[in-house]
């Protein structure tokens, strides 16, 4: 892919949900080696966009292009094999075990009555070892914490091989030192021309991970740029609805310090 | 990591495959008049050398009960003897809808359970054998009116359950969230609905005999016709087809709908195929045994602990687990009371009740995230 395609494009994307306006009218590019941070209140539409960029809602007005190409001029197994999701969980009703839920991430990439080839099943123990869940690969999903399942559910977008990750709320359930090492697998990840869309409600988080961040609030972004640009005290009022202090951390990135709820409401 | 490779497939399904093989030569010796196993297997190995005669020892028992009955035509060479008679003509036919019948409820409840993400899914539980059931029964007693025979009643199963599926769906999937609550409440409401419609059509058609509805309401093969075994190897042949290339499917619905699609599958299309798939197996099931209840739940379950939960297995272990089931439950039907027999859904009920009751208790009923 040239360096100069957009992975992913949202063209004025409107989405209602049960009646109700959830995006009206998104517009987001995210270009290669880019990973978008996506930050807002609860019911801000953070997931609505990534579930209208994995074709899971069809928007009511606007476009969604992967590398260049609408949506809904690939197949679900095409768009499959460019644009993974990580889910915030997942509940399995049988015990599958991790391993094989790590190996369901190659689905685009076989034939109908496929069976994963040593090639899969190396690229499979490859990330889980990258996402430090190697040693959980024979336990059934139905024994692991919300974090080990986690981690397992990063390992099978990885293992899915895509031009794009969208990651909801990825580290959720996750400790520090596991935050940190999804955050370098998505920065190794971005590094060969790919990239990433991620939401997340840990600020701090978000602008030392991300390249770039977009505020959403009402269902458009209100703005987007450097960590340093958007993470600022009207902003954080504007969307969140907080008195907070933005401070720099001795690395230069900007750290979020609240003070107090807002007044309105 | 311990992954599923073709060749573990295929170990499992050859074991499987002779536990099959042991129980139906198990269950052609059992009966009122006790013929030993190497009879049987004689007879049979005797029976299978007419058409190949590669074997040299089945040649030499096929010899040997020609040499009994030398008048018998080449088709049916070992006709003659006694044993012979029973084993091929009583009891082959009946071991034979058995495994086919437990195939397809076995088969079809995997499928229930994969499609509906809940173990407790079970086409008995549910209602469809019911649904299914109604549709027989009225072909039944139309085609008496009509004067089409019986083999209405097949495809009419197959309708029934069809509907009962759809509308399961609807009312227990409404806002695209099934929950095991719905589910399993809808589908005593369609049990005891069916039972009325099928008492109902039955007393109006004349089909009074006490007994023939009882054996449909219990699930038997004493009545059964043996000149619908064609039509259910034909739906069980067709939803197997649907079924097993769906296998690798079945796995990533377990991940839910949303997970699912973003894996590369067409759930819709999915979902239809699955619908066509287990109404066919039921109905095929229901036109010959009435209702059978639990094995789509107990053979299922046996096979997950057994072999694990993926589909690429589960589907075709289930089809030859189910079969070795019900011959073993039907030969249990046939003798454990001596002369007198007990309907097979009984033997089945027995073993799946409780084992719902513990799946109930162990999975709650915790609703499933869509």
């Amino acid at each position: 892919m040239s360096g100069k395609q957009p992975s992913l494009v949202f063209e004025d994307v409107a989405v209602q949900v049960g009646g109700q306006s959830v995006l009206r009218g998104v517009d987001l590019t995210l270009a290669p080696g880019e990973i978008l941070g996506l930050v807002g209140r609860n019911g801000a539409g953070k997931t609505t966009l990534l579930r209208v960029a994995s074709r899971v809602i069809r928007p009511r007005r606007g476009c969604v292009r992967v590398g260049g190409r609408p949506l809904e001029s690939l197949s679900r197994r095409a768009l499959a094999a460019q644009v993974a999701v990580v889910p915030q969980d997942v509940s399995i009703p049988f015990p599958f075990r991790a391993g094989e839920v790590v190996l369901m991430g190659r689905s685009p990439h076989l034939g109908t009555f496929g069976f994963e080839s040593a090639g899969d099943v190396e690229l499979a123990r490859s990330a889980m070892a990258e996402v430090g869940v190697e040693h959980l690969a024979d336990r059934s999903m139905l024994e692991l914490s919300g974090g080990e399942r986690q981690l397992v559910l990063v390992a099978r977008a990885l293992v899915q091989d895509p031009t794009v990750l969208l990651l909801d709320e990825p580290t959720a359930h996750l400790d520090l030192r596991h935050r940190l090492g999804v955050l370098e697998r998505v920065r190794d990840f971005v590094e060969l021309g790919r990239s990433a869309l991620v939401v997340s409600h840990d600020l701090g988080l978000a602008a030392r991970g991300c390249t770039r961040l977009a505020l959403l609030a009402d269902g458009r972004v209100l703005d987007s740029g450097a960590p340093e640009q958007v993470l600022t005290p009207e902003n954080l009022r504007t969307v969140f609805d907080i008195e907070a202090d933005v401070v720099k951390a001795p690395d230069g990135s900007p750290l979020v310090v609240p003070r107090s709820a807002g007044l309105r409401r | 990591m311990r992954i599923l490779t073709p060749s573990r497939v295929a170990a499992t399904l050859l074991g499987l495959l002779a536990a099959l093989t042991a129980a139906a030569v198990v269950g052609l010796a059992s009966g009122p008049s006790a013929v030993p196993l190497r009879a049987v297997a004689r007879v049979l190995l005797g029976d299978a050398a007419n058409g190949s005669a590669t074997d040299p020892h089945a040649s030499v028992g096929a010899g040997r009960a020609e040499e009994v009955d030398p008048a018998a035509g080449s088709g049916r060479a070992i006709g003659g003897s006694p044993a012979a008679d029973i084993v091929l003509r009583v009891r082959l036919p009946r071991v034979v809808l058995a495994a086919l019948v437990g195939a397809s409820l076995a088969v079809a409840g995997v499928l229930f359970q994969a499609l509906l993400r809940n173990p407790l899914a079970d086409p008995f539980v549910l209602g469809v054998s019911g649904g299914a059931a109604v549709g027989g029964i009225a072909a039944m007693s139309l085609g008496a009116s009509l004067g089409i025979g019986h083999a209405a009643v097949p495809p009419a199963a197959f309708a029934g359950a069809v509907v009962t599926t759809v509308v399961l769906y609807a009312v227990a999937g409404a806002r695209g969230f099934v929950s095991a609550t719905n589910l399993l409440l809808t589908g005593v409401v369609f049990n005891a609905f069916a039972s009325a419609l099928i008492v109902f059509a039955a007393s109006t058609a004349g089909l009074t005999e006490g007994t023939s509805i009882f054996l449909w309401l219990i699930g038997s093969l004493s009545a059964s016709r043996i000149d619908l075994a064609a039509w259910v190897a034909l739906f069980l042949a067709i939803g197997l087809a649907f079924a097993l290339p769906s296998a690798r499917g079945l796995n990533l619905l377990a991940l839910g709908e949303e997970s699912a699609q973003q894996l590369g599958l067409d759930v819709a299309r999915q979902q239809r195929v699955l619908l066509i798939a287990t109404s066919l197996m039921v109905g095929a099931a229901v036109s010959v045994a009435g209702l059978v209840g639990f094995v789509g739940l107990i053979v299922p379950h046996l096979l997950r602990l057994l072999f694990g939960p993926d589909h690429r297995l589960l589907v075709p272990a289930a089809a030859l687990g189910g079969a070795a089931f019900l011959v073993v439950c039907d030969t249990a039907a046939r003798t454990l009371l001596g002369g007198r027999e007990l309907p097979v859904g009984a033997i089945t009920a027995l073993a799946g009740g409780p084992l719902f009751l513990y799946l109930l208790r162990r999975h709650h009923l915790a609703p499933l995230v869509p």
